[in-house]
């Protein structure tokens, strides 16, 4: 028995230490942002979290997917109980460990039993959405390719495990013995007719390595995967932007030297001090490194569910134009960067490529209407317009390359203090007219 | 058209020693756009009527910056806040009403870093409260019953959770307010934001504000309400290419209030 034991305990092991080893990776791309104080009113935060991530209030206005979603968030955390007993049992040898509750052990094993069918039957249901109804969201051109693995493959792992544990728990003749909590699985146990016992427990022991395995092949599959957002649901949450949704940022770069240039006192022509270290300020963002860290996290916590891109005023009028998509390419960018640095010891060596252009093309950028949708539709608070404004900043800051028009309604702010061709004398002039 | 408007600057209030009750933000379409000085005019008279003391900056006025930020051009935004806030700080501007929830947003959320804050309201919720403080009163005469749907702009609604002043206003005219299938944190944008409205739209199937009219009249309005100048001029192109421009007007909430007072 004991070969058992220690097999387990080194998959357990491997399982978790190749996924810290990948949550390290994780935390190093995110850092590649710049950084960003998103610390202050703590209780707000913990607030959101709470409603938006543990309670799934966005979800719901969408109420079909909202509640099928809150099956499968509640039955997988729940069931995950039953983890614990595995890994005890696994480690030392036991069965059932916590049999000894009795009555209440039947009561939660029943509970996972009832659980497991409605995620069962909720998986399948999203399954089908996606590959029988089509739901544009999940039909669009975004997804096309590895995405719709991902999406899919996600659901027949949740298929899977949970079926392995109801197989599990009906082969297990000695918790049908117990007949308490086998709610379910009652009806699945083999007759002796059809199975002989070596088989039953042979079946009853692949059906529990499979399932501990399978946990921790989906545990480690979540880096590789849109799935994150089980874990990153919750920091995102916490780390969104607090202000009103129509308050963009100002760029404390631009802040110093507008100040500069609007002082009488200033002596333009002085030398500025230099700092040895001072990395030049780029306006705006071209690639990755000059998003912000909440950005990034926003990147790898983005499930792709399309609620932005559906909610989108440019995408379902047509435009190129898919928050959703920002979002994916942004994460495509980060690890590509990620693997760039990985392959050179530890340093970024330029690979030719950016965000912008190779990624995400100005016109996406530019047929956003600013209007909020997106962030407002998204379940897990992650804002693409954040990343859409800073893109479109480096675009007209570092390289003048707003579109012609946009650029004489500039002209015209800067010369007469309006959008259009009027001059700053004739405001009052509708008083008379 | 030469009708008596009380519009006092903020130059002569100074002369006389006095600090108005409120600052009107015109905002550059307000001052310029033919449509949009009508609902400038509507809501003075509205102020009038109810003995507001306000003043504008009129010519001392100048953009506040919002479509050249929302087009990422924050050296030109941040030049136009630095001035204006100069000018507002000058006068010790306190609260600022606007008729436009681009200038609304802007003056109120971005800057106060800067170094300019005051109290802003957008113009429908300086209405409500001077509704609710009993200095306006308002009576629903022609709007009475008619159908009216209100179409919330995005830097008025999502951008800044205001969503029940408008609609307050519109059903004391006794109208009948008929919400659109996307309305409120919903919303569809009319396609003017983030500085859509100086330039052409990208290639696609179909124009933002045909889609967002289609909405509008879904729900057979007499009348589209909007508050503010460029949803305003949208849904006013997308009535007209609808050819719905007999049955159907877009209006400000503060030209119905105006009219159903017959100034």
């Amino acid at each position: 028995m004991y070969i058992d034991n220690i097999l387990f305990a080194i998959i357990l092991v491997a399982g978790i230490g190749f996924f810290a080893k990948n949550v390290k990776k994780l935390k190093r791309n995110i850092n590649l942002g710049h950084d960003v104080n998103r610390t202050d009113n703590p209780s707000a935060r913990w607030k959101n979290m709470a409603m938006i991530a543990l309670g799934q209030s966005k979800m719901v206005k969408r109420p079909i997917a909202g509640l099928l979603h809150i099956i499968v968030y509640a039955g997988f955390i729940i069931i995950n109980i039953e983890v614990l007993e595995i890994i005890i049992d696994g480690l030392f040898g036991t069965h059932r460990v916590f049999s000894f509750l009795g009555g209440f052990y039947g009561f939660l094993i029943g509970s996972f039993e009832i659980l497991a069918v409605l995620v069962l039957v909720a998986v399948i249901i999203f399954w089908i959405r996606r590959n029988i109804i089509r739901l544009k969201r999940f039909a669009s051109s975004d997804l096309k390719g590895a995405p719709k693995r991902d999406a899919d493959t996600i659901l027949y792992f949740e298929m899977v495990l949970m079926s392995l544990f109801l197989v599990m728990n009906a082969f297990d003749l000695h918790f049908q013995d117990m007949n308490s909590g086998n709610i379910i699985s009652r009806y699945l146990t083999p007759s002796p007719d059809t199975f002989s016992l070596e088989a039953v427990i042979i079946i009853e022991r692949v059906a529990w390595w499979l399932h501990i395995t399978g946990i921790l092949v989906f545990l480690n599959y979540l880096y590789y995967s849109k799935h994150l957002h089980i874990l990153l649901a919750f920091p995102n949450t916490y780390f969104a932007d607090l202000n009103p949704k129509g308050q963009f940022d100002n760029l404390e770069s631009v802040t110093k030297e507008v100040k500069l240039m609007m002082d009488p006192n200033a002596d333009l022509f002085a030398a500025q001090p230099v700092d040895e270290n001072a990395v030049p300020s780029k306006f705006g963002a071209s690639d990755v490194q000059d998003l912000n860290w909440v950005q990034l996290l926003n990147a790898y916590t983005c499930t792709e569910c399309g609620r932005c891109t559906s909610s989108c005023p440019a995408n379902q009028t047509g435009k190129k134009l898919s928050p959703r998509k920002i979002m994916m390419d942004t994460r495509d960018r980060m690890e590509e960067v990620g693997r760039n640095i990985d392959a050179n010891k530890g340093v970024f060596v330029p690979d030719n490529k950016s965000l912008l252009n190779d990624y995400i093309t100005a016109e996406e950028l530019w047929a956003c209407t600013s209007c909020n949708a997106c962030v407002e539709e998204c379940p897990v608070n992650i804002s693409p317009l954040s990343i859409i404004m800073d893109m479109r900043r480096y675009l007209v800051m570092e390289q003048s390359a707003a579109p012609q028009s946009l650029n004489a309604m500039m002209t015209n702010i800067e010369n007469n203090g309006a959008p259009w061709q009027y001059n700053q004398q004739d405001r009052l002039n509708w008083k008379n007219e | 058209m030469s009708e008596v408007l009380n519009v006092p600057t903020m130059a002569e209030m100074m002369a006389q020693g006095k600090q108005p009750e409120v600052l009107f933000w015109v905002g550059c379409a307000g001052s310029f756009d033919d449509r949009a000085k009508k609902i400038t005019k509507a809501f003075v008279r509205i102020l009038n009527r109810a003995n507001v003391e306000f003043a504008v900056l009129g010519t001392e006025e100048s953009c506040t910056g919002d479509p050249a930020k929302r087009a990422g051009n924050e050296f030109l935004f941040q030049m136009q806040a630095m001035m204006n806030i100069e000018v507002l700080n000058a006068y010790e501007a306190k609260k600022i009403v606007t008729a436009c929830p681009h200038c609304f947003n802007t003056l109120k959320n971005e800057y106060p870093e800067l170094g300019g804050t005051y109290e802003v309201v957008h113009h429908t919720e300086f209405l409500k409260q001077l509704l609710d403080s009993g200095r306006l009163t308002i009576e629903g005469g022609q709007f009475k019953g008619k159908r009216i749907t209100f179409h919330d702009p995005c830097y008025l609604g999502r951008a800044n959770n205001v969503y029940e002043a408008p609609r307050d206003l519109i059903q004391k005219l006794d109208a009948e307010l008929v919400e659109m299938k996307r309305s409120r944190a919903n919303g569809l944008c009319c396609g003017a934001g983030g500085a859509q409205m100086f330039k052409e739209p990208e290639t696609g199937n179909k124009d933002i504000n045909v889609e967002r009219t289609e909405d509008a009249l879904e729900t057979k309005p007499e009348i589209i309400a909007a508050g503010c100048p460029f949803c305003n001029t949208m849904m006013t192109d997308g009535v007209k290419a609808k050819e719905q421009e007999a049955n159907v007007k877009v209006m400000d909430v503060a030209e119905l209030i105006a009219n159903a007072q017959d100034l």
